[in-house]
């Protein structure tokens, strides 16, 4: 089993890289526009074909991804550091702050998902910055309501009490105790945000929203590849989308293979900690 | 001497009915006192008051004269422990053995020899153990120099019965010899009349 | 008739702790039994000695990482995760250890009418009812709405109306006190008196020795002897094998800690 795991590790580290590496290995020649190749199905030189302006769709799609995953890499850790702040100050901060910030995660919540990101992208301008911000601001309470859910469980574990009774400082149990516990549901939650932030942020892009035309991000080539469908280019739309949903998956499967690795079985087996 | 002095408590689940209302009970040092009840009744949660873990809505605890409840608990090993009726909850699973007997303090060898732990057992993962053994390093973590009470919450009821004799055996031995105070929360009439000084019923 | 035969019965797991180290977990060896129907036997055991996969492993409950050998029979048929499933809950019935394994969100009372299987179902949960002196109200309560002593009573009548012939009671009474306990035996004598064939899988001694036939001694995975409930006399001279003897003795209401346990 151990083996079976380390190689879905590896192979969807590699799936991961592959953009990176491919991105350096292209260059952007593909990027310049060739009037002359325009529209071209997949052949041997082009293997995912060219745009209507003649750019190799397969340099395109790289580099979009890695734009792509960037944004999302950095949107999603934002969210996950929020959210472990938020959700550490609701269990331990007191009722007040508890109560604030259940509060701000039920209202976040409450808003359709696209709509806030719209609405934020919108108010900072879009581009780049824009996407990062709206993405970070809009993950982060399931996971806070999550974290929040577990340090309050900790907290009247017995192991907790029995710590605090032999005389342990709360910043003892709290990083002893309460953390390896914590750290792997809190890599996970960010890890699992990583797609969602990829895809959203390609989602803004193709409404108009998020990054401009001129940086070749999955969402930009697959809004503008719908203009082009009608026309029977097919290639514009099934590659890079195809591709994201690759990286999406590949994602997720990293995301639990490490939580398998880190958990012991005895606590996996009993579905979670016992209290 | 650590007494209970007229506790009244609220049922955490139900709202406003009350789990146990104005219950007193005073435990001196050397003394083993059993505290029966029926299941739900909050003895466990009596023995947690005790050792300070939780509050109530009215009463005191007095160890020694001073108030637990009133005032907030000095730092450091706490002079009333509690041991758990399920050891496999009361220790952290991520921990090796070792790390969890010496979290508190340190057992020397003597104690642990009493209490029959082998030395195999420290490298291991809670799990690995039974629950007899996992027991034993509960209470060898329990009796530091510093305890002066020990209140024990079923402490032995998932044990077998040979499993059992023999921590009571120890218990018995280490409570004379250190003059402990200790509580014991069972619903075995058979022990509790073996063992007890004697019993009080929640 | 022998309800169900039980021959060298050997569970073993692999698991895979932190980091995937590989791990064997406790588990049964060559274990042999048998139940007549209107016998019960108990199984007698420290945690961990492996009483409760004996439970898991007839009723076909066991996680996929373990591996069985030896041979389980119903009524002189092999018991095979087919036939198990479909006699589960019909002839085979399990008493579940705590309400924790009754569904959290139903009235009691339509999960035993679910589980009735011979006759109308309202009616059958109201005779089982009145015949364990259960008020019909506890039939509108949710399990955590249950005292100690009607929960208890309510677990057992979900197997009693399942009209089931071989029940499976794992460890139907979990540090509870002495009148729930009482009640809870009897009421297991009177389904054996009715034809009912009882494996009972208990820790507590006294208890199995009060209403079992023959008690079944489980140390680490092993059956260590057979013992019939006659000879579990007060000074235990009459029980041949030493583990049984010193859990015998050990008994708070026996020698306890004067009891001399010998190495085995």
């Amino acid at each position: 089993m151990k083996r079976n795991i380390f190689l879905s590790i590896g192979i969807s580290a590699v799936i991961l890289l592959m953009p990176f590496l491919l991105s350096l290995v292209l260059g952007n020649e593909g990027l310049s526009t060739k009037l002359t190749a325009r529209n071209l199905a997949p052949s041997l030189q082009h293997w995912f074909g060219t745009d209507w302006l003649g750019r190799d769709m397969l340099t395109r799609t790289v580099k979009g991804l890695t734009l792509s995953i960037g944004v999302g890499l950095i949107a999603a850790t934002i969210s996950g550091l929020i959210a472990a702040a938020l959700g550490l100050m609701a269990a331990t901060l007191g009722q007040w702050v508890d109560r604030a910030v259940t509060w701000l995660i039920d209202l976040c919540l409450s808003v359709p998902h696209l709509v806030l990101l719209l609405l934020i992208s919108f108010v900072l301008g879009g581009g780049t910055k824009g996407v990062i911000v709206a993405v970070a601001l809009s993950h982060w309470p399931s996971l806070a309501r999550l974290m929040r859910a577990e340090i309050l469980a900790l907290k009247s574990s017995q192991y907790v009490l029995i710590s605090k009774q032999m005389g342990r400082s709360s910043w003892w149990i709290a990083t002893r105790h309460m953390l390896p516990h914590l750290l792997p549901q809190f890599i996970v939650g960010t890890l699992l945000l990583f797609p969602h932030a990829i895809l959203h942020e390609a989602a803004i892009t193709f409404l108009g929203m998020g990054l401009s035309p001129h940086q070749p991000a999955i969402g930009i080539i697959l809004s503008e590849s719908m203009k082009y469908l009608s026309t029977g280019m097919w290639w514009l739309a099934l590659f890079p989308g195809l591709c994201l949903f690759l990286i999406v998956r590949a994602f997720d499967r990293l995301a639990r293979n490490l939580v398998k690795l880190i958990t012991p079985e005895s606590i996996r087996q009993r579905g979670g900690d016992s209290r | 001497m650590l007494e209970a002095i007229s506790i009244s408590k609220r049922h955490p689940a139900h709202g406003k009915e009350w789990l146990f209302r104005e219950f007193s009970l005073y435990l001196a040092s050397g003394e083993i006192v059993g505290l029966q009840g029926e299941s739900g009744s909050g003895k466990s949660t009596l023995c947690r008051i005790l050792a300070g873990m939780e509050g109530a809505e009215h009463g005191d605890v007095l160890l020694n004269g001073e108030s637990r409840l009133k005032q907030t608990r000095r730092k450091g090993y706490q002079p009333v422990q509690l041991v758990f009726q399920h050891p496999e909850k009361a220790v952290n699973p991520r921990w090796r053995v070792n790390s969890i007997l010496y979290e508190g303090w340190q057992p020397e060898p003597s104690l642990l020899e009493e209490l029959h732990i082998e030395g195999s057992w420290l490298q291991r993962y809670p799990m690995e153990l039974s629950g007899g053994q996992l027991q034993r390093i509960c209470i060898a973590r329990a009796l530091s120099p510093s305890t002066q009470f020990l209140l024990a919450d079923e402490m032995t009821t998932m044990l077998d019965a040979i499993t059992q004799a023999q921590i009571w055996r120890t218990m018995l031995s280490i409570v004379e010899e250190r003059k402990l105070g200790m509580l014991v929360v069972s619903h075995d009439q058979h022990l509790l009349s073996r063992i007890c000084h004697r019993v009080v019923s929640l | 008739m022998t309800l169900l035969n039980i021959s060298n019965l050997s569970i073993s797991f692999t698991m895979y702790d932190r980091w995937l180290r590989k791990s064997i977990q406790p588990t049964i060896s060559d274990l042999s039994l048998s139940i007549e129907a209107g016998e019960i036997i108990a199984v007698v055991g420290a945690s961990g000695s492996g009483k409760s996969l004996l439970a898991h492993a007839i009723l076909g409950l066991l996680p996929s990482n373990a591996s069985v050998s030896g041979e389980i029979s119903y009524q002189g048929k092999p018991l095979t995760s087919h036939t198990i499933a479909k006699l589960r809950g019909h002839e085979i019935a399990l008493i579940p250890q705590s309400v924790n394994y009754l569904d959290p969100l139903m009235k009691v009372g339509k999960q035993v009418e679910n589980a009735v299987r011979v006759g109308e179902p309202k009616k059958v949960r109201e005779s089982i009812f009145r015949s364990f002196s259960l008020p019909q109200h506890t039939a509108n309560r949710y399990p955590f709405q249950l005292s100690g002593g009607m929960a208890r009573r309510t677990l057992v009548a979900t197997a009693a109306v399942s009209g089931a012939k071989l029940l499976i009671a794992d460890e139907p009474t979990p540090g509870l006190h002495d009148a729930v306990v009482q009640e809870t035996l009897v009421t297991l004598k009177r389904l054996a008196a009715e034809g009912a064939g009882i494996l009972f899988i208990t820790h507590d001694l006294a208890a199995a020795v009060q209403i079992s036939s023959k008690v079944a001694v489980l140390n680490e995975g092993r059956l260590v002897d057979l013992a019939p409930a006659s000879s579990f006399t007060e000074d235990g001279l009459q029980l041949q094998h030493p583990y049984t003897r010193a859990l015998w003795l050990s008994l708070p209401q026996h020698q306890f800690t004067e009891a001399r346990v010998v190495d085995y």
